[in-house]
């Protein structure tokens, strides 16, 4: 059964602080230059953790049965490959000849 | 009234003639909504695509064009709305146990954060006007990323502006689920709806959890 009223108001508490501190961090953070694309990794990084908690405990994902998890991860893969299949074309397209280059 | 399904405790129907029970029918209602909100994720995940595809043609004019956006109020709308998500949780749990009053006070605390939420975005969106940074013959941008950084306002607005017309749609289901909460209608047997309008404001907190990096923190060590 797909219920959250045994989730604990000091669970959701916790979880709100978490993430209150993890916008701190990801905001501090990118005012370092960590170099060489590290500030987007711990940017997008810290997001996905930020998202993983709001979907496991707010929207009660973690104590939802099996078929709710096949529709959630039904939704991120569908997204992986509309990202993946994106980014592969944009990634190599410097390796072609310069009037196929992306140009403003 | 079928006999094997206890009355809700002010005697007003709660399951459809097609479900077995109570619980079969908030089962179904409850997938329903998680189908629903894969459908919004391939829904936002076509502007993501659109973003990561020109990030990576024009990664210096993104950054650029993203220091020009006020990561102050970037980060305090971010911490709004987590707040409004916490206390639509804590409305959710008052749904959830019966205690409609709490529910009500969450309820309008979270369409108070939403508000908020909305108020600084239009602000934001005012200054964005006055700097010339709208897309458009009145765009401006000083240096040699003027036609990308044009490319990352579109983005800026679309994104935002879609993320934004959910916001408002939210606090138009919070209003319902409000006045569902003063006429008593939810117990520990039947809540589905403000379970769901639930879901679907942590599914707009979410969105704008990913929004908020990819906008505001670009370059910001440049």
């Amino acid at each position: 059964m797909s219920n959250g009223a045994h989730i604990t108001v000091k669970t959701y508490l916790t979880v709100f602080v978490i993430l209150l501190g993890l916008t701190a961090l990801t905001t501090g953070v990118a005012f370092i230059d960590l170099g060489g694309g590290l500030n987007n990794f711990a940017a997008l990084t810290i997001a996905t953790v930020k998202a993983l908690l709001v979907v496991l405990y707010f929207m009660h994902a973690r104590t939802s049965d099996r078929f709710t998890w096949v529709i959630a991860a039904a939704g991120i893969f569908w997204l992986l490959l509309l990202l993946g299949g994106t980014l592969d074309d944009a990634i190599t397209r410097n390796q072609l000849p310069g009037e196929l280059q992306l140009t403003p | 009234m079928n006999s094997a399904v206890p009355a809700a405790p002010d005697a007003f129907e709660v399951r459809a003639h097609q479900f077995e029970d109570v619980e079969q029918q908030h089962h179904a209602s409850w997938l329903g909504m998680w189908v629903f909100l894969a459908t919004e994720v391939m829904f936002f995940g076509g502007m993501f695509a659109a973003y990561a595809f020109y990030r990576v043609g024009f990664p210096n004019a993104f950054a650029a064009a993203s220091n020009r956006l006020d990561v102050t109020l970037g980060a305090i709308n971010t911490a709004v709305l987590i707040s409004s998500s916490f206390t639509m949780a804590l409305a959710v749990h008052g749904g959830e146990t019966g205690r409609n009053k709490a529910a009500i006070r969450y309820l309008l605390l979270t369409m108070l954060l939403g508000a908020v939420f909305l108020g600084v975005k239009f602000y934001e969106y005012h200054e964005k006007f006055v700097e010339h940074l709208v897309p458009g013959p009145a765009f401006r941008f000083e240096g040699p990323h003027a036609h990308p950084a044009e490319i990352f306002f579109s983005l800026y607005f679309a994104m935002t502006g879609l993320h934004a017309l959910h916001m408002i749609i939210g606090i138009g289901l919070l209003t319902w689920m409000a006045l569902k909460a003063r006429r008593k209608r939810f117990s520990p047997i039947y809540y589905t709806p403000i379970e769901l309008t639930g879901l679907y404001w942590h599914f707009v907190d979410l969105i704008w959890i990913f929004l908020f990096p990819l906008l505001y923190l670009v370059g910001r060590h440049l």
